[in-house]
């Protein structure tokens, strides 16, 4: 899976996560700059993640994560 | 992720979650729509944001008390509430959630003076993970620790249910807690008395027996964990880092379960099983195929999977679901399998509403509804064709329409994990419910025989047997107040603890009622509670029946039985009220119809009539009234 598509489907989680057709997705966008952006909501786009793309984070993964470039990079690693 | 595949995916959900706030006064409906499918974690999350956003509360017009759960737990659970609401929501209930301080449970309930007092639940659901109650328990303990504490942990839960049940009068629900600890000696790990693993499931087994002693529901994680699997329930990773014991993926089911405790409280879960005939609960079509040409039971594995399906149904009928057959077919093919094919599990006398015809499925459930005298919203109807499904999804969104696949191995687990029967208490009355359907349909026959409807009802030699209420009444009184809607004059709701209360007042009297004939025992079918108000009069506060007993003298009948018991009380006048909700409108003229006169003056929603009972007659009836007496 290339990035670009990675990018598409991560927009689509969370706009709906996050109720937000405007959300756009940059490399470095992180919690900091998304309201309602909390432990909450990061653990919802994790397993909204783990079942779209059939993968499985592991502990030392989650907490490697800064922001959504990471979160590309990891899923494309795994995928 | 539990997939709630029961429920259809709908098309375009996306973008009508988005319009939802466009959706002015249909707002409401439209939810309950986007709710009833199926839903992953994320969409069921964004459905309540949206509808909060959208909608303060419920509209005006729904007649059902808003639910107000109180969560009392000792670890994380914020994730789980948007899950319950939308699975409330799914029932067309409005659900509001409060969640006690972490770990603050015991002392919440204590305190009259603490935050869950004043959010004044009517549902409580205590949820306490395994890590908690297994504090403590250790491979090192003797047995002799752990027998204490497994006995002073079971304590301290009976505790907290009873200041739940004392301060709240309302449906406690306990949660078991889940086989989340790893075994630590294998197959035989009960011979460990020390075990965590033991201890859970045996502290969940000793729940068990004290929830029915005290009259809690059990929300049956465990039992969940073994058909889904531990995994899907329990995510360890989150449980470090979030102290979730329920994972946000199996949210969703949560709600479900939790709602589907609820829902049955009040009488609100599904009452008959509607099944379509050909591959449905054969394979083949009749009409065609012909009766040999059937595929069931022994011979072949598909054969086989309907016979399985038709055992299912049937013990689903002895356990007092009403079955019901809806089939595109004539009368006389569709009949034939059931009077002359060996292999057949369900027999003509097992189903209480057969309708074989070309008219649409949706007037036939209409009419099959009507014929049992319950809701069109008591229905669940099975179909193989996806075509029928949508049918009825469009025409009657209040059926329930389970997606099932052309496979008929599944169909009852389906049924099952969709737990639209869902029954908190079992009683006498369910399970004999199917005979007395069948019993309905040779009283029928009798009645289409019959032209004088004076010489049928004599004929049916019919006794009204009455007790005042007791406890070994207690469970099936306290159902029927609770889950009759159509002939109820006010809609009252009483927990058993009222009603223990109406035993005790001797200014009031609580009746039930059982009607006997020739056909058999129709069980306990009315509950009449009248109550000493001011100058003589008694005010009949409950009056409520059962819709099967209707057309049979059974309303005049209990009438002279609330008089006389309204004058032992010294009373000189009865008070009948109506309260008007949407679906008991069959009962608005009932007390203009027994000869009562409107009393004027306005008195909000209740309409108000009195008899003068010191030229009372007792009215003329094909029954007899007897007392019935209980020996214990």
């Amino acid at each position: 899976m290339t990035e670009p598509e990675i990018y598409q489907a991560l927009s689509t989680i969370f706009q709906d996560v996050f109720l937000r057709d405007d959300l756009v997705l940059t490399p470095a966008l992180s919690a900091k700059e998304v309201d309602d952006w909390d432990s909450f909501k990061q653990i919802e786009i994790i397993i909204a993640v783990e079942e779209h793309f059939g993968i499985k984070f592991r502990t030392r993964d989650m907490d490697s994560l800064n922001n959504v470039g990471d979160l590309v990079h990891l899923i494309a690693s795994k995928s | 992720m539990i997939d709630l595949y029961w429920l259809p995916k709908i098309e375009q959900w996306r973008e009508r979650l988005r319009r939802l706030g466009e959706a002015g006064g249909d707002a409401w409906d439209e939810a309950v729509m986007l709710a009833a499918s199926r839903l992953d974690p994320v969409q069921t999350n964004a459905l309540d944001t949206m509808l909060r956003r959208v909608l303060a509360g419920p509209p005006k017009s729904r007649p059902d008390k808003p639910v107000r759960l109180a969560l009392l737990g000792s670890s994380t659970l914020a994730h789980l509430h948007p899950a319950i609401r939308v699975a409330g929501l799914r029932r067309r209930l409005w659900v509001e959630t409060y969640e006690s301080d972490y770990g603050q449970y015991w002392q919440e309930l204590a305190d009259p003076e603490s935050p869950l007092h004043r959010f004044k639940p009517n549902a409580i659901l205590l949820a306490l993970d395994a890590h908690h109650l297994a504090a403590g328990i250790s491979a090192a303990s003797s047995a002799t620790e752990i027998k204490a504490a497994l006995s002073e942990t079971g304590e301290r839960v009976r505790s907290c249910w009873r200041l739940a049940r004392e301060a709240f009068r309302c449906p406690v629900i306990h949660q078991l807690a889940l086989p989340v600890h790893p075994p630590l000696i294998g197959n035989n790990e009960h011979r460990l008395s020390g075990s965590r693993a033991g201890f859970i499931a045996a502290l969940n087994a000793e729940l068990r027996g004290m929830a029915d002693a005290e009259g809690v529901d059990v929300l049956a994680l465990d039992a969940r964990a073994a058909r889904d699997g531990i995994g899907a329930w329990h995510n360890r990773e989150l449980w470090h880092r979030a102290k979730q014991e329920v994972t946000p993926a199996a949210a969703p089911m949560y709600g479900e379960l939790v709602m589907r405790l609820v829902a049955a409280h009040r009488g609100r879960s599904y009452k008959a099983l509607v099944l379509d005939l050909d591959n449905t609960i054969w394979g083949g079509v009749v009409g065609d195929d012909g009766v040999e040409g059937l595929v069931l039971g022994q011979g072949s594995p598909l054969g086989e999977a309907f016979a399985d399906f038709q055992h299912y149904a049937r013990e689903l009928s002895r356990r007092g679901v009403i079955l019901a057959v809806v089939s595109k077919n004539d009368e006389k093919n569709a009949l034939e399998p059931f009077e002359r094919h060996p292999e057949m599990v369900l027999k003509r006398d097992d189903i209480a509403s057969f309708v074989a015809n070309w008219n649409d499925k949706p007037s036939n459930l209409r009419a099959i509804a009507d014929e049992l005298n319950i809701g069109i919203d008591a229905l669940v109807f099975v179909d193989d064709n996806p075509f029928e499904r949508e049918l009825v999804r469009r025409e009657l969104p209040m059926v329930a329409v389970p997606e099932v696949s052309d496979d008929p191995t599944n169909y009852a687990q389906t049924l099952a994990d969709a737990g639209y029967f869902e029954a908190v208490a079992i009683t006498d009355e369910d399970r004999a419910r199917s005979a007395q359907y069948q019993g309905n349909r040779r009283r029928d026959q009798l009645k289409a025989s019959v032209t004088d409807l004076g010489a049928y009802l004599r004929s049916l030699e019919m006794q009204l047997l009455w007790r005042r209420f007791d406890r070994v009444g207690l469970n099936r009184t306290v159902q029927l107040i609770n889950k009759t809607n159509q002939f109820n004059l006010t809609t009252r709701r009483y927990t058993e603890a009222d009603v223990l209360s109406v035993m005790q007042d001797n200014s009031a009297f609580g009746v039930q009622l059982r009607l006997v004939d020739r056909f058999g025992d129709n069980g306990i079918i009315a509950i009449v509670i009248g109550r000493l108000a001011e100058k003589e009069d008694v005010l009949l506060d409950t009056w409520l029946m059962s819709c099967r007993v209707l057309g049979r003298q059974v309303e005049p009948t209990t009438l002279n039985l609330a008089a006389a018991l309204a004058k032992d009380l010294g009373a000189r006048r009865l008070i009948g009220e109506y309260i008007p909700t949407a679906k008991n409108g069959m009962v608005k003229d009932h007390y203009a119809k027994l000869g009562f006169s409107p009393i004027d003056g306005d008195t909000g929603e209740a309409a108000r009539y009195g008899l003068d009972l010191v030229d009372f007659t007792p009215r003329d009836t094909f029954i007899e009234v007897r007392e019935e007496r209980i020996d214990d």
